[in-house]
C-alpha cells in the first residue's frame, strides 16, 4: 500500500506527463499480479467497487471527530478523501497496529465482507496507516482516485513497459479485465497478446475537435470533407452479434438495461456507431425527453410508450467479425448504407450526408439548421479518416451552433473540488421575474485563471449570507451565460434549464437591472 | 513602535530606518509599567525576536500570542506559556486537517530526492524572513554542507541572521552563478520568484516549497509544486488546542486564519469564545 501511496501522491504532483508515464512503468516493473493489475484498474476507474459509499464513509469520519470541525474541514479542503486522511486521529503511540494490506487484498478486503462489517474494517487499516496512505486506501474504496492520470495516459504507460504500441492495447482492452494478468504476462514478453471477441466488447470510440472558424476553413478543402448534423442525444456503441446485444455509452458504459426496447431491435452481427435519440418514427425529441430515460437504471412503462428509443447511425466499425476501421470513412460509409438497406424495419436509421460547395455554403446551412430546425450544430468529417481512437487533430471537426447569450447576476457560490478547491468557482446565477430574482442555472466554467481569481475575491468580500459551504453574495454582479439551448422545467424555480451553462464575459461594467428577465430567456426555449 | 530589539533590527532592514515614528525597544521578559497596564513580552518561537505580548491590568492578564509555534527552532527563541485569563490567538491552521509533521521528516524526504535526481536543481519557495533560516538550518542540522544558493532578496537577512549567531553555513547568491553549476544542489528563493523568469536560469528545477500550506495536496499542485514540504512558523491544530488549553484562560479570542473551527472548538470545552475578524486578512495570507 506505501508504494501505490506513493505512486499516487508522484502521479498528483508531477506536472510531466513523461514523468507520470515513468512513474507507472517503474511501478508495473516492481510490483506482482494481482496488486499491479488492481491498481491499474483503479486508475483507468475500470474497478468496480460497491461495498462502500462516500456517504457511509463521510459517516466513519464523524463518528471519530467533532462532526462540525469535519464539514468546517472538508469545506475547506474540498476533497473527501484528503480531508478523512489529515483529520482521521492518531491511534495512541503503542496502540497495536495492522500490517496493511497489498492493493489487491485490500480491495478484496473490501468487497467480501458483509457491508454492515466494512466500515469498522477499513476504521481498523486507516488506524494504522500513514495519512499518505489513508489517503490511497480511501481513494481506493471509493474508486474515484482523480489523480490527473486519463485511462489514456496509462495505457501510454503500459505500452512504454511492455514495448508495444498504444494502438494495439487500445483495440484490446476493452475485452479485458482486472487483475490483467494475461495482458501483463504478453507485455513481459511470457505470452502471445490476449485475444478478445470484437462482437461483446466496447471499441474505443473516435472523438472530433471543436473547428477553430479563423484557421480550419483557410487550410482545409472543402471537397475532401462530408458534413452531417450534429445531434442532440448521447452517442452510442451499439456492439451485437445475433446473442448478445449491447449498448455503451462514449465512455464504455453498458447502458443497455436502460434501453432494452432499442437493444431487443438489434438484428445481426455488427459493431456500428450513432447517436442515442427518443422519439416516434425517427423524429428525435428534445434531449430533456431522453434525459427522462437516461437518469433511470430501467426504464418506465409509460416511457417505452411515449418516449421510445432509437440510433442515428453515422459510422460502422465491425461488419459480422470483420474490422472495417482502418478503411477510409468513405468505404465505411457504403457498408454502412448496405447494411443498413439489408436491416430496415428496426430501431435504426442513416444520419444523413449534407450535400454543400464550399465552406460558406455549409455556414448558410448551420445557420438554417439552427434556425429552422434548433440543429445543435454540424459534424465535419475527413473522407479518408480512419477510425481512430480517441480524438486525433485533423479528420473530424464539430461545428456548433451560436451559443444563446443572457445577461445573469450571481447570487450564490460555492467552493470548487480538485484543483480549484478553495477558490469560489460553482456559481448560481439569477434573472428578473419581475421585482425578484429567480435561479437560473449554475456554471463552473468558461473563465480564465485570472478571472477566477477576481471573481473568487468578489464572492469573499460581497458575501452576505452563508448557509454552510455556500455563500449568498449581493446582487449586482452581471455575468453573461452562455448556453447551447433552454428547456422547459419544472425543476427549477424559474421553470427553465439551460443546457451546457458557462460563463461567456463577466460584466463588471453592467448595473443589476439590466440583467435579462424571465420574458426574454423564456422566448429562447426551444 | 514598542518591539524587541530583534523586531526593530529586522523592521528598519525591510522597510527602513525611518519606517515607524520612533522605536522602543523592549527585552523578553523585562516589565514596562504604562499606567495602570504591566507590558511584558515573551517569545512567541514564530521567528527570530518574534513575541507575544502579556497585558496585566487591575489583577487579569491578557495574552496576545501574534503568530506563534511552540516546536523547538535553532532560528527563533523557543515559545514560552504564558498563564492567562484572556488568551487573543492566532489561527492560521485552525483547522484539525492541519497536523504538521516532524520537519525533520520533510528535510530527509527533500535530501532524498536531491540524491536520487543529481541532474536536477532544487529550488525550494521559501519566505526570506524566517522560513529561508529555518528551511537552511534544517537542511545543516541533517549533515548536508554544500553549498546553498540564495535569490537576492533572501541575502539580507540570511546575513542578519547569521550575524545574531545563526549559522548558515556555505551560502553563494544564485545570480553569479552558469546553468552547469546549479544540478545536484539547492536554490532557495521566495515562492513568488518560483514561477517567474527568476527560475528560468534554474535547469529543469523540482519545484520545492515550504509551507503548511503543503498538507493539502491540491494547493501543492495548484501551485505548481511537485516536492511540497510541510515545514510551517505557525502553530498547527495540536499546537493551538494545546496552547489553549494550557494558558488557564477561560476566554479566548481568536483572528487571523479561520476562526470558526477554533471558536467552536473552545466553545464545545466550555470556554467563552470569540471571533475577531480583521479586515484584509481572510485567508490564506502569506505563511
Amino acid at each position: 500500500m506505501k508504494r501505490f501511496a506513493e505512486l499516487l501522491e508522484t502521479l498528483v504532483l508531477t506536472p510531466s506527463r513523461n514523468a507520470k508515464i515513468g512513474a507507472m512503468a517503474r511501478y508495473f516493473e516492481t510490483t506482482p499480479d494481482p496488486d499491479r493489475g488492481v491498481a491499474l484498474a483503479a486508475i483507468t476507474r475500470d474497478l468496480t467497487l460497491s461495498n462502500l459509499k462516500a456517504g457511509a464513509l463521510r459517516q466513519l469520519a464523524m463518528d471519530r471527530v467533532d462532526p462540525e470541525l469535519f464539514l468546517m474541514s472538508y469545506d475547506y479542503v474540498g476533497d473527501l478523501a484528503e480531508t478523512i486522511s489529515l483529520i482521521w486521529p492518531q491511534p495512541a503511540e503503542g496502540a497495536g497496529r495492522t500490517d496493511l494490506p497489498g492493493v489487491a487484498d485490500f480491495i478484496t478486503g473490501i468487497e467480501s465482507r458483509p457491508k454492515a462489517d466494512v466500515a469498522d474494517h477499513l476504521a481498523a487499516l486507516l488506524d494504522s496507516a500513514t495519512p499518505a496512505e489513508r489517503w490511497a486506501m480511501i481513494k481506493l474504496a471509493t474508486g474515484g482516485l482523480r489523480v490527473g492520470v486519463s485511462a489514456r495516459l496509462a495505457k501510454t504507460a503500459l505500452a512504454a513497459y511492455g514495448g508495444q504500441n498504444l494502438a494495439a492495447i487500445e483495440k484490446i482492452w476493452h475485452g479485458l479485465e482486472p487483475p490483467y494478468t494475461e495482458l501483463f504476462a504478453w507485455l513481459d514478453g511470457r505470452g502471445a497478446a490476449p485475444r478478445i471477441q470484437p462482437g461483446r466488447t466496447f471499441h474505443p470510440m473516435m472523438l472530433s475537435n471543436p473547428i477553430d472558424e479563423t484557421r480550419d476553413f483557410d487550410r482545409l478543402d472543402a471537397g475532401d470533407y462530408q458534413a452531417e448534423w450534429k445531434w442532440d442525444g448521447i452517442r452510442v456503441q451499439l456492439v451485437f452479434d445475433g446473442e448478445s446485444r449491447r449498448i455503451f455509452s462514449r465512455t464504455g458504459d453498458d447502458i443497455s438495461v436502460a434501453f432494452p426496447d432499442l437493444a431487443a431491435a438489434l438484428d445481426g452481427h455488427a459493431v456500428l456507431d450513432g447517436e442515442l435519440l427518443v422519439g416516434h418514427d425517427f423524429q428525435p425529441l428534445a434531449f430533456n425527453s431522453l434525459q427522462q430515460r437516461l437518469n433511470r437504471k430501467t426504464p418506465a412503462k409509460t416511457h417505452l410508450r411515449d418516449l421510445p428509443a432509437f440510433v442515428r447511425v453515422y459510422d460502422m466499425l465491425f461488419d459480422g467479425d470483420e474490422d472495417l476501421r482502418d478503411l477510409p470513412l468513405s468505404a465505411r460509409r457504403q457498408r454502412l448504407e448496405h447494411w443498413i438497406r439489408q436491416h430496415e424495419g428496426g430501431r435504426l436509421d442513416l444520419s444523413e450526408i449534407l450535400p454543400f460547395g464550399d465552406w460558406h455554403d455549409l455556414a448558410r446551412l448551420r445557420l438554417e439548421g439552427a434556425e429552422i430546425h434548433g440543429y445543435e450544430g454540424l459534424m465535419i468529417k475527413n473522407r479518408q479518416s480512419r477510425y481512430v481512437a480517441g480524438r486525433p487533430k485533423g479528420p473530424w471537426f464539430k461545428w456548433k451552433r451560436e451559443p444563446r447569450l443572457i445577461d445573469t447576476i450571481m447570487m450564490y457560490a460555492q467552493r470548487g473540488h480538485g484543483r480549484r478547491s478553495s477558490f469560489y468557482s460553482d456559481f448560481t446565477f439569477g434573472i428578473w421575474r419581475g421585482n425578484e430574482i429567480v435561479p437560473v442555472g449554475k456554471a463552473y466554467s468558461g473563465f480564465t485563471d485570472d478571472e477566477l481569481r477576481d471573481l473568487d475575491k468578489w464572492v469573499r468580500t460581497n458575501t452576505t449570507n452563508r448557509f454552510g459551504p455556500v455563500r449568498e453574495v449581493e446582487k449586482r454582479l452581471v455575468v453573461e451565460l452562455a448556453f447551447d439551448s433552454a428547456h422547459d422545467s419544472p425543476r427549477h424555480k424559474s421553470g427553465i434549464a439551460l443546457r451546457f451553462p458557462r460563463i461567456n464575459r463577466i460584466r463588471w461594467d453592467k448595473p443589476a437591472d439590466e440583467a435579462d428577465t424571465i420574458e426574454t430567456v423564456r422566448a429562447l426555449v426551444d | 513602535m514598542l518591539a524587541t530589539p530583534q523586531t526593530i533590527a529586522i523592521m528598519k532592514q525591510r522597510y527602513g530606518a525611518h519606517c515607524a515614528g520612533s522605536f522602543q525597544p523592549l527585552e523578553f521578559g523585562i516589565e514596562l509599567v504604562d499606567g495602570p497596564v504591566t507590558i511584558t513580552l515573551f517569545p512567541a518561537g514564530h521567528i527570530l525576536g518574534s513575541a507575544q505580548v502579556r497585558l496585566a491590568y487591575q489583577g487579569r492578564v491578557a495574552v496576545v500570542t501574534g503568530d506563534y509555534k511552540t516546536h523547538a527552532d535553532s532560528t527563533a527563541q523557543n515559545f514560552e506559556l504564558v498563564p492567562c485569563d484572556l488568551l487573543v490567538t492566532e489561527a492560521t491552521f485552525g483547522l484539525p486537517v492541519f497536523q504538521h509533521p516532524d520537519p525533520k521528516q520533510e528535510i530527509s524526504r527533500l535530501l532524498a530526492s536531491v540524491q536520487a535526481q543529481p541532474e536536477r536543481c532544487h529550488v525550494i519557495g521559501a519566505y526570506a524572513l524566517g522560513k529561508a533560516q529555518r528551511v537552511i538550518r534544517l537542511i545543516r542540522e541533517a549533515g548536508h554542507d554544500a553549498p546553498i544558493f540564495l535569490h537576492g532578496a533572501q541575502e539580507k537577512l540570511c546575513a542578519y541572521y547569521a550575524g545574531q549567531g545563526v549559522d548558515l553555513g556555505n551560502l553563494q547568491k544564485a545570480l553569479d552563478r552558469d546553468k552547469a553549476s546549479f544540478p545536484g544542489h539547492i536554490v532557495i528563493a521566495p515562492p513568488s520568484a518560483l514561477r517567474d523568469r527568476w527560475s528560468r536560469r534554474l535547469p529543469d528545477p523540482v519545484i520545492c516549497q515550504a509551507s503548511g500550506w503543503m498538507t493539502i495536496k491540491q494547493r501543492a499542485k495548484q501551485s505548481g509544486v511537485e516536492l511540497p514540504l510541510v515545514i510551517s512558523d505557525h502553530a498547527d491544530w495540536n499546537e493551538l488546542t494545546d496552547t489553549i488549553t494550557a494558558s488557564g484562560a477561560d476566554t479566548i479570542w481568536v483572528t487571523h486564519g479561520r476562526e470558526d473551527a477554533l471558536v467552536h472548538w473552545c466553545r464545545s470545552r466550555g470556554l467563552q469564545a470569540e471571533p475577531l475578524y480583521m479586515q484584509g486578512r481572510e485567508e490564506d495570507a502569506g505563511e
